[in-house]
């Protein structure tokens, strides 16, 4: 008889939250600390979503989305976590730019910048000043259909090196390009250039490890290796809500649902668009999936180091800049991710991860045969390019192994193995759902802004305040019968 | 509940999301926002605990009547009366 991940969980919960990446958990704890019964389930046997880490042989550790974020989440961390996991944030401070029209080592931050803008792009003082003042100021719920490409052009007319100084590293960190509005790129920009580039020191594994504890101390159940295949509406009172989910085959009731699953995923796959009008239907269908990654994840073996080369390098061989060349599958640019043995204090181990911009189609139309080659042509191409930086680390290396788009569907189930979320409009979308059925809601990497790992842990509060509004109203509902008898409405 | 003692509940919620920041000289008629290091999350999460703390649900256009400590009070001083009276 196979193993019954449910074992022990109740039939009903206030919230049930599927998956735990960030927003999934962030969420799930908020709710807990408002009083809810919460249950989380995962479909993978490891917390974290794409916020997570494997192991492998001669004691690697590879963390996955680890590269950094900016300095807010010392504030979401202490406010919503512990002042524990707060304390381990700690500032990465060699961020490293090599490619044909510059090779530049800055803190990325806006004083930095300023002077880089100035002293190396000779850009005017007062634009860059206007620049930086500007995008502080933007909203998202700005009316404003400038793209980013067209606002950069706009301050830095033909400055394809500025451009690619600004932007590439937005695109590595969201998938956005330049056609998406240029809000999403002001506030996601802003909140780097606030302080720079941090880490969590410890690794991922103990990260995740300290959220667990909080989530239990904070009386959240959770369970992992259990699949949601379905949430449950009832729709014969007229108006449509949620009523539970179907896991692992079992029905668990609820009075409301945080989905962390894609989007897309969440009305088409788990609650059935014959749930929803069919204006919002089309919206939703319309909503167009963002890009994706692949990753090449290099132990260096036991004993052996490399020297500090930077903690962050963009790197690319590409003479201009475009970001469809980013994401083309023969792409020459790419992000190091060098893992020092200050990332695990104690550990003296070095890892390098190397993340590239993908398209899910590019290897998803692969053969099996095909998919081996390229995966093992990525790892060739990503240890030549090290070499130009530690030369002779090949001999160094004792495991080389390649992540795609379709690794990263098989792990989150993320729609087309996206992992960014989805373009701007998925925002509206996500946020529209619980009008739309009442008690389904959804937090997670959308919409370009609610993306990385400070986006989506903030979603995941702005979403659980309005579970706790529903539940607080329909509780309240049911507390006082005289103030509003049932009877009243018939 | 007068609107003095609305004004302290407001400063206590402020005082642990806000814990580095010093509130012994806080202007009433100041917007909280030029007087501290406050963020839109932070706003949250003083809507969040007014409903925890004190069942008071403030709705998303009325946000707004949060900006300063006197116009909190104005705001949620009946409220708060509101709901004693009830209970």
């Amino acid at each position: 008889m196979p193993q019954d991940w449910l074992k022990g969980v109740d039939d009903y919960y206030d919230v049930v939250v599927i998956g735990s990446g960030l927003a999934g958990l962030t969420g799930a704890n908020c709710l807990a600390k408002c009083g809810h019964k919460v249950l989380l389930l995962e479909h993978h046997y490891q917390l974290g979503g794409l916020a997570t880490w494997f192991t492998r042989k001669g004691g690697h550790i590879f963390d996955i989305s680890l590269h950094g974020f900016p300095v807010g989440m010392i504030k979401s961390a202490r406010k919503y976590w512990s002042q524990e996991i707060a304390d381990s944030i700690v500032q990465l401070k060699g961020i490293r730019f090599v490619n044909p029209q510059f090779d530049l080592t800055t803190t990325f931050d806006r004083a930095d910048f300023t002077r880089l803008l100035i002293e190396r792009f000779k850009v005017p003082a007062g634009t860059v000043e206007r620049f930086f003042t500007d995008l502080r100021a933007m909203n998202f719920y700005d009316h404003n259909p400038e793209t980013t490409g067209g606002m950069l052009e706009r301050y830095f007319p033909g400055r394809d090196d500025v451009k690619r100084f600004l932007m590439e590293p937005i695109a590595y960190a969201n998938g956005s390009s330049l056609d998406d509005p240029a809000i999403t790129y002001g506030i996601v920009f802003s909140n780097f250039m606030s302080s720079g580039v941090y880490t969590f020191r410890g690794g991922t594994d103990l990260l995740i490890k300290k959220m667990a504890g909080e989530l239990r101390r904070n009386g959240v159940e959770f369970r992992k290796r259990v699949m949601v295949e379905k949430v449950l509406v009832d729709a014969t009172t007229g108006s449509r809500q949620v009523t539970g989910v179907v896991a692992n085959g079992r029905t668990i009731r609820c009075g409301a649902v945080l989905s962390n699953a894609n989007i897309k995923g969440t009305i088409f796959k788990l609650a059935g668009e014959e749930n929803f009008a069919p204006e919002f239907v089309a919206q939703a269908r319309a909503v167009r999936i963002n890009t994706s990654s692949c990753q090449v994840y290099l132990g260096i073996r036991k004993g052996e180091s490399i020297p500090h080369i930077g903690d962050l390098i963009f790197v690319s061989d590409s003479v201009g800049f475009t970001t469809d060349e980013l994401v083309d599958f023969h792409t020459t640019s790419r992000t190091f991710s060098v893992y020092y043995p200050e990332t695990r204090p104690g550990s003296e181990r070095y890892t390098v991860v190397c993340s590239l911009n993908a398209r899910y189609d590019d290897w998803n139309r692969l053969s099996a045969e095909e998919y081996q080659r390229e995966k093992d042509r990525i790892i060739e191409e990503s240890i030549a390019c090290l070499e130009r930086f530690v030369p002779g680390v090949r001999t160094r290396i004792d495991w080389a192994e390649a992540a795609t788009p379709r690794t990263i569907e098989h792990y989150t189930r993320h729609w087309m193995g996206t992992s960014f979320g989805t373009k701007f409009e998925g925002l509206k979308v996500s946020m529209d759902l619980p009008a739309q059925l009442a008690g389904l809601y959804h937090a997670g990497s959308v919409g370009l802004i609610m993306s990385g790992w400070l986006g989506t842990i903030n979603y995941g509060v702005i979403t659980a305040n309005n579970i706790d509004k529903y539940l607080f109203g329909q509780k309240r509902g049911a507390a006082a019968p005289t103030e509003e008898p049932a009877c009243a409405k018939l | 509940m007068t609107k003095d003692e609305c004004k302290k509940l407001v400063v206590d919620i402020i005082a642990d999301i806000a814990p580095d920041e010093d509130l012994s000289h806080l202007k009433p008629e100041v917007r909280l926002r030029d007087q501290l290091q406050l963020d839109s999350m932070d706003f949250l999460d003083i809507v969040m605990e007014l409903r925890k703390r004190h069942g008071i649900e403030v709705p998303e256009a009325d946000y707004i009547q949060l900006a300063s400590l006197d116009s909190c009070a104005d705001y949620l001083t009946p409220k708060f009366n509101a709901l004693a009276a009830k209970t």
